[in-house]
């Protein structure tokens, strides 16, 4: 987990998310540690990474943590930008810089914009949803916060596989979509298990009296989905790409809305 | 007698047909505008050299038992909406070509 390259020693880990192994440098050891210990379960030391990057920790007070996240593609490179990190990304040359406070959680929202932006160009996304595998089937829960996202995950059965409670990662193989687990965590505080299953449905959820399930298409798939998935970049060719894989995937994959009583029966309706 | 006006879909969007129905989605904005089968066929036909009451006449008055003047109105409504949004654009001279909002090969 450590190089010398030239003057700096600089530490490093792997993290893999989705099958895309990340290198990740930086030249303070105890902050590469915390990294480590928050992406648990999706540290590799066996796959050769697709791309580094370097990571430089701003002094603490340098950077604001004020600012919206902005994404925009310039000469080669994406450059990504909130109050509490800078990051430029050169896919091209697979590397990238990223500016940002100790703060773990920086890094995670470049994580997940750095696969937003990789899913997209693959059929992919990632998702405001909580996922589950059971019985071999990845189940999805989706919606805005509060809608029960969490609530969901919670209630899931002992012998479901949680993938996340926050941010479901969508892959396409094939002719079919898989859900992957991902370290993106929300309410629940703990990362999901990092597996991968064909995925059964996607529920959109809502709160109500009793529990019910109604199929939706069309339209009224499309936006439920597309209201759902994480857009950082406001850039045509991505929007297209991200605009393509919802209505691919709403012709491949049930869409329903479940009308859900936060009780532990509501999984029965499911499987 | 009012000036023809052309209409042209904008190259920075989106957009699948569903149905009789089309899903057309800004690339700037990410807003997503559901068209009806009416104002689906007036978005299939802005082909920025087609006059836009000629597209009514034609393709909505012809299939749909609504008057012209109210149609063109509408109409009018119509694309002036979608151009607000730049998913649309809208010009008293033919549009050779659309151009795309921004972005590059990558």
């Amino acid at each position: 987990m450590t190089a010398s390259p030239g003057r700096a020693r600089v530490s490093d880990v792997v993290v893999e998310i989705g099958g895309l192994p990340i290198q990740l440098r930086c030249g303070d050891p105890a902050f590469v540690q915390q990294i480590g210990e928050r992406y648990a379960g999706y540290v590799t030391s066996s796959s050769k990474p697709s791309f580094h990057f370097d990571i430089e920790l701003a002094p603490r007070g340098a950077l604001s943590g004020d600012e919206d996240v902005r994404v925009t593609w310039d000469s080669g490179r994406w450059l990504m930008q909130r109050g509490d990190f800078r990051a430029e990304w050169y896919p091209a040359a697979a590397h990238g810089t990223i500016h940002q406070t100790i703060n773990p959680f920086s890094l995670d929202s470049v994580l997940r914009i750095v696969h937003t932006l990789l899913l997209a160009g693959k059929g992919g996304f990632l998702l405001h949803a909580s996922s589950a595998i059971r019985n071999g089937r990845a189940f999805l829960f989706s919606g805005v916060s509060g809608a029960g996202k969490t609530t969901m995950a919670r209630l899931a059965p002992p012998d479901a596989a949680l993938l996340t409670d926050e941010i479901s990662y969508v892959t396409r193989q094939g002719s079919g979509y898989f859900a992957v687990g991902t370290p993106f965590y929300g309410e629940l505080a703990r990362a999901g298990e990092n597996l991968r299953a064909p995925i059964e449905a996607l529920y959109l959820l809502a709160k109500g009296p009793e529990n019910k399930i109604e199929p939706l298409a069309g339209a009224e798939a499309v936006r439920g989905l597309l209201g759902n998935i994480l857009f950082f970049a406001r850039d045509p060719e991505f929007v297209r790409m991200v605009f393509d894989a919802a209505m691919d995937f709403t012709g491949r994959v049930p869409v329903r809305r479940l009308t859900f009583v936060p009780t532990a029966s509501v999984w029965e309706l499911l499987v | 007698m009012k000036n023809a006006r052309y209409v042209a879909r904008s190259a920075a969007i989106a957009s699948r047909a569903l149905g009789e129905e089309t899903m057309v989605m800004s690339a700037a904005s990410s807003t997503l505008f559901t068209l009806d089968e009416i104002a689906t066929l007036l978005w299939q036909s802005a082909d920025g050299v087609t006059p836009l009451d000629e597209i009514v006449r034609d393709k909505i008055c012809a299939r749909f038992d609504i008057s012209p003047d109210v149609a063109l109105r509408d109409a009018e409504d119509f694309v002036e909406q979608l151009a607000a949004h730049g998913i649309l654009l809208i010009s008293d001279q033919p549009i050779a070509s659309p151009v795309l909002a921004s972005g590059e090969p990558r």
